[in-house]
């Protein structure tokens, strides 16, 4: 056990040293019968270094790899961007990576001052005066949204909580998770099958009243890739003091569209897991969320600021933690503990590098992909857009056929055009989500363009 | 923020070995001046023009837009997000200073109670870095991600025979989300039942508070129930509060004061006997790897923290994995998707099923789990394999040579034997005017990251300590002589330890000021100037 470093001189001396004859005598507490019993659990034979390389290697080998094995045009959520090198070596620094909490602030400094930073840098991206050091994921943060959202009403309650039906449907899932526990709270309101945009219109006729209704949930850009404008919906919730929670999962549209803040929405919650950490199969993700000021103490989720130590020296440290489960238990404003710090450090570091032009760039190229992607398979007849807002590096694309036969007859030539929306609803069965990031060049995007014409004339 | 501020006159490596009994180190013995800069704001690094990231020309393959066309005026975003701008070398220096300020298990000794901050093996990083899991999109169809479902299908295996088990969801990002996850379970049981009327979790009063939280969360009103003299929970005690509107009980076992609860078996038992479940927080399950297992002292659901059990690293906070196993009772009601085995005919295929479980709780996470991080607790589970029980037994003989040795100066809260973690409170030098934080701050000193403080809440002054298995004789060894001179201290010159820390980075933060004018992001602090 090479993680171990006693010898059997040592262990004596140890033992000798608490007065017992043998580690067995140290497990006295524990019942006979169950210590007998434990002997049942069955383990493979252990593994050393090279053993677990080969084993992991052959797991490993089993996946298609994005890009080396496969061609992708796959988003709906998990978007396929730059990881820079730097990024990648700087988060094995162990003083990062193999660090705690950063509970006894003078010796975490490294830690509380990256959050503060992280946090900066996502309220300018998303538009808002505050946010927290991270959430689970997108998902996650969205429900937490919701239960913010319904804590602000405390002397008239309010349950009810609205979610865009083109909010990505993992994330629909979840908020009706967590919101399990309370009858009725969870409802839905529809799409505009013109623009792909949320109908504002099917959310009043879905409302009996709106003093009923803590908050309304919509994304941007949304499931079907469109970016949303909520200016009227902002003016009406206002109206019935009704929290307006904007949800995103590809921060990268935030370079070049107007965040979410800019609108007055109340709350920003959504997903990051693009900004430098790479697909992972979904997780490690980074959930963000960002607040107005006067709402600060409803906040969910751990926050850093700015103080000062005892020789008047800049430093940072954890804070109001008054709302937080260690201390105030079952009145918390949330039971998150651990939360995804260095997946936060990845993104600070990854928008410090992209910096104010290279993101900016970066989302051009995106842009310019996605419309090129799009042209391709409207000059050749293969589909049309399915919607009419304006997109940033995804959109639907409708075939004369269901997107699952196509996306299977691609799979063949080890090629994924998109995401098949017929997984989420009926009425979407032909609709096929295409993503281009800068990770999908030119000639990936043209074999992809002509599999999917292959997989129709087919 | 100290007390005792006529005697501040304290200066780093300052000590009073000389002539002062029971003051065996100093802390010029184990710390040297270290390579720190002071480093601003990533912000106040900023140079209009300076870029850390280019793309070359060849990535421009296609027709460039015009963004403000393409959005038109609503939609497009006139200024840039106020993003820093530096090169690369910057970057990299900036997170290199930030990262000198922090401790480091890979640094040194973090005897933090209850967080298990074992070494985190270095192979494991390796395997979650390999591209077959790094790259691959959650979305790959089944049969291109066999491999990643085969290890989370496995990792389920391996998770269920140390509960003692039968089923197992990897969902929950981190422990809180597990006892979320795992309490929803107990919920939707016994409202499958047609029971409704449980809607009370019964607390002991040692739990962590994530515990309660979750209860709360869960729509559950909190029963707290006391330990007794032993620092146990008597079944009595669970008995007095059980009825037919308990849903369960969550139990942390062995306690948050490191003892087994001897009595578990028989506070199962009446909890179910009442019709309730039983939840236990795995946070400690470092204690007892293969010597006791959960499922065979009648617990219903469980989580582990992969990332304190099982040595994935906690990245200054997480990205944790808090996975649940639960009982035939309750596997109907685990979050979907399932990682499903069958028989193929080239061998086991595996698939994510969505559909086969009507009354599953649903979905607390989107996608599968914290992925990578999953990989990483494989790694190492699979390294140690049959030989488990041996982590539990070192680390629980690190323990009780902790408390043997520290027994003399300072005082145990709970007496006889612990597991893997022991509890001090302040009683032995309370009375120096001295308080368990002075304590803790004078261990960084020392080179030491202070043990877990005022938790639990149970006991006064409470010093968790917990030291591992992965930390050797003499690591234990240097540890206890820094806290016998802090306890010489703390009697003979106080203002030591009130002064602490002296050799970190900053000395103590005024959090106090912090909490009332908050100031949290860079924008805040400009504007503030």
């Amino acid at each position: 056990m090479r993680y171990i470093p006693h010898t059997e001189e040592e262990i004596a001396t140890m033992l000798d040293a608490i007065g017992v004859e043998s580690i067995d005598e140290l497990f006295d507490s524990v019942p006979e019968s169950l210590k007998e019993a434990a002997k049942a659990m069955d383990l493979p034979a252990p593994l050393g270094e090279i053993g677990l390389r080969s084993h992991l290697s052959e797991l490993a080998g089993k996946n298609k790899v994005t890009r080396r094995d496969v061609t992708s045009m796959l988003g709906a959520g998990c978007y396929d961007h730059v990881v820079p090198e730097a990024l990648n070596q700087l988060l094995l620094r162990a003083e990062f990576l193999t660090s705690y909490t950063p509970y006894q602030a003078e010796i975490s400094q490294g830690t509380t001052k990256a959050i503060f930073e992280f946090q900066s840098m996502i309220a300018e991206l998303v538009g808002m005066p505050i946010a927290n050091a991270s959430m689970y994921d997108g998902a996650h943060a969205a429900a937490e949204a919701a239960l913010m959202a319904q804590r602000t009403f405390r002397r008239k309650p309010r349950k009810k909580v609205m979610v865009a039906n083109n909010v990505h449907p993992e994330y629909r899932q979840v908020i009706e998770t967590y919101l399990r526990s309370q009858e009725d709270a969870y409802g839905e309101f529809g799409t505009d099958p013109e623009s792909g945009r949320f109908d504002l219109d099917d959310l009043r006729a879905r409302i009996d009243d709106p003093e009923q209704v803590a908050c309304v949930i919509f994304q941007t850009p949304n499931l079907l890739g469109v970016l949303e404008d909520p200016t009227e919906l902002v003016a009406w919730a206002k109206e019935h003091k009704i929290v307006v929670v904007a949800t995103f999962n590809e921060p990268h549209a935030f370079a070049l569209a107007r965040p979410p803040g800019d609108y007055g929405v109340d709350i920003c919650a959504g997903e990051a897991m693009g900004l430098g950490i790479g697909q992972a199969f979904g997780g490690p993700a980074l959930g963000v969320f960002a607040a107005r000021k006067k709402q600060l103490r409803t906040m969910p989720g751990r926050l850093a600021g700015r103080t000062v130590d005892e020789k008047g020296r800049e430093g940072y440290v954890l804070t109001l933690s008054t709302r937080e489960q260690h201390i105030r238990r079952e009145r918390a404003t949330s039971n998150i503990c651990t939360n995804q710090g260095l997946m936060a450090l990845a993104a600070a570091i990854y928008l410090s590098l992209m910096g104010k032009q290279g993101f900016r760039e970066l989302a051009r190229l995106n842009m310019a992909r996605a419309r090129h992607a799009l042209a391709q398979f409207e000059e050749r007849g293969i589909g049309k857009r399915a919607y009419g807002a304006p997109f940033f590096n995804e959109f639907v694309l409708e075939l004369p056929r269901p997107a699952r036969e196509v996306i299977d007859a691609c799979l063949e030539e080890d090629i994924i055009p998109g995401f098949d929306l017929g997984s989420v609803s009926d009425e979407w069965k032909n609709h096929l989500l295409v993503a281009a990031t800068e990770m999908v060049d030119r000639k990936s995007i043209e074999a992809t363009v002509d599999a999917v014409e292959r997989a129709l004339r087919g | 923020m100290g007390k005792g501020s006529g005697q501040r006159e304290v200066k780093p490596g300052d000590s009073l070995r000389a002539g002062i009994e029971g003051a065996p180190i100093e802390p010029g013995d184990r710390m040297s001046p270290g390579i720190q800069f002071e480093e601003p704001l990533i912000f106040e690094r900023s140079r209009t023009g300076r870029r850390g990231f280019v793309l070359g020309q060849g990535d421009w393959d296609v027709d460039d837009v015009d963004p403000a066309a393409e959005l038109g005026g609503g939609l497009f975003r006139d200024e840039p997000a106020e993003l820093p701008e530096v090169s690369e070398p910057e970057v990299v220096r900036h997170f290199t200073r930030l990262s000198q300020w922090n401790y480091s298990i890979d640094a040194g000794f973090y005897p933090l109670g209850s967080c298990t901050m074992k070494y985190n093996p270095k192979i494991n990083e390796a395997t979650a870095r390999m591209a077959g899991f790094a790259q691959l999109h959650p979305y790959m169809p089944d049969q291109w991600c066999q491999g990643a479902l085969e290890l989370l299908w496995r990792l389920e295996r391996i998770l269920c025979e140390v509960a003692g088990l039968p089923a197992c969801s990897l969902q929950p990002a981190a422990g809180a989300q597990g006892e979320l996850a795992g309490l929803m379970c107990i919920r939707a049981y016994h409202q499958s039942r047609g029971d409704t009327q449980r809607t009370r979790i019964i607390v002991p009063d040692s739990a962590h508070g994530t515990n309660p939280a979750s209860a709360a969360f869960n729509g559950f009103s909190v029963v707290e129930v006391a330990s007794n003299a032993d620092g146990t929970l008597d079944p009595a005690a669970v008995e007095a509060v059980m009825d037919e509107t308990v849903a369960g009980l969550m139990i942390t076992n062995p306690n948050t004061l490191g003892i087994f609860e001897k009595e578990i078996e028989a506070i199962c038992e009446v909890v179910h006997r009442g019709g309730g479940k039983v939840y236990m927080d795995g946070a400690n399950m470092n204690a007892i790897l293969g010597k006791a297992r959960p499922g065979d002292f009648g617990i219903d659901v469980m989580h582990f923290n992969v990332h304190k059990t099982f040595s994935t690293p906690h990245g200054g906070g997480g990205p944790g994995g808090g996975p649940i196993c639960v009982s035939d009772d309750l596997e109907p009601f685990l979050p979907v998707p399932r990682i499903e085995r069958s028989e193929g005919e080239d061998g086991p295929v595996y698939r994510r099923d969505f559909d086969g479980h009507p009354q599953s709780v649903g979905k607390v996470k989107a996608f599968w789990g914290n992925f990578l991080v999953y990989v990483r607790a494989y790694t190492y589970l699979r390294e140690y394999g049959s030989d488990l029980p041996g982590i539990s037994e070192r680390a629980v003989l690190n323990a009780n040579y902790m408390r043997a040795r520290l027994s003399d100066t300072y005082n145990v809260a709970y007496p006889g034997r612990c597991m893997h973690e022991v509890v001090f409170d302040d009683s032995s030098f309370r009375d120096f005017g001295v308080s368990t934080m002075d304590v803790a701050k004078r261990l960084i000193d020392f080179g030491f990251h202070p043990p877990t403080i005022y938790f639990p809440l149970n006991v006064d002054g409470a010093l968790m300590v917990e030291p591992t298995e992965t930390e050797s004789l003499r690591a234990i060894d240097e540890f206890v002589e820094a806290m016998e001179t802090i306890h010489a201290e703390a009697e003979h010159s106080p203002q030591l330890l009130e002064a602490a820390p002296q050799n970190a980075f900053r000395n103590r933060l005024d959090e106090t000021t912090a909490a009332r004018r908050p100031i949290l992001t860079y924008r805040q602090l400009r504007e503030e100037r």
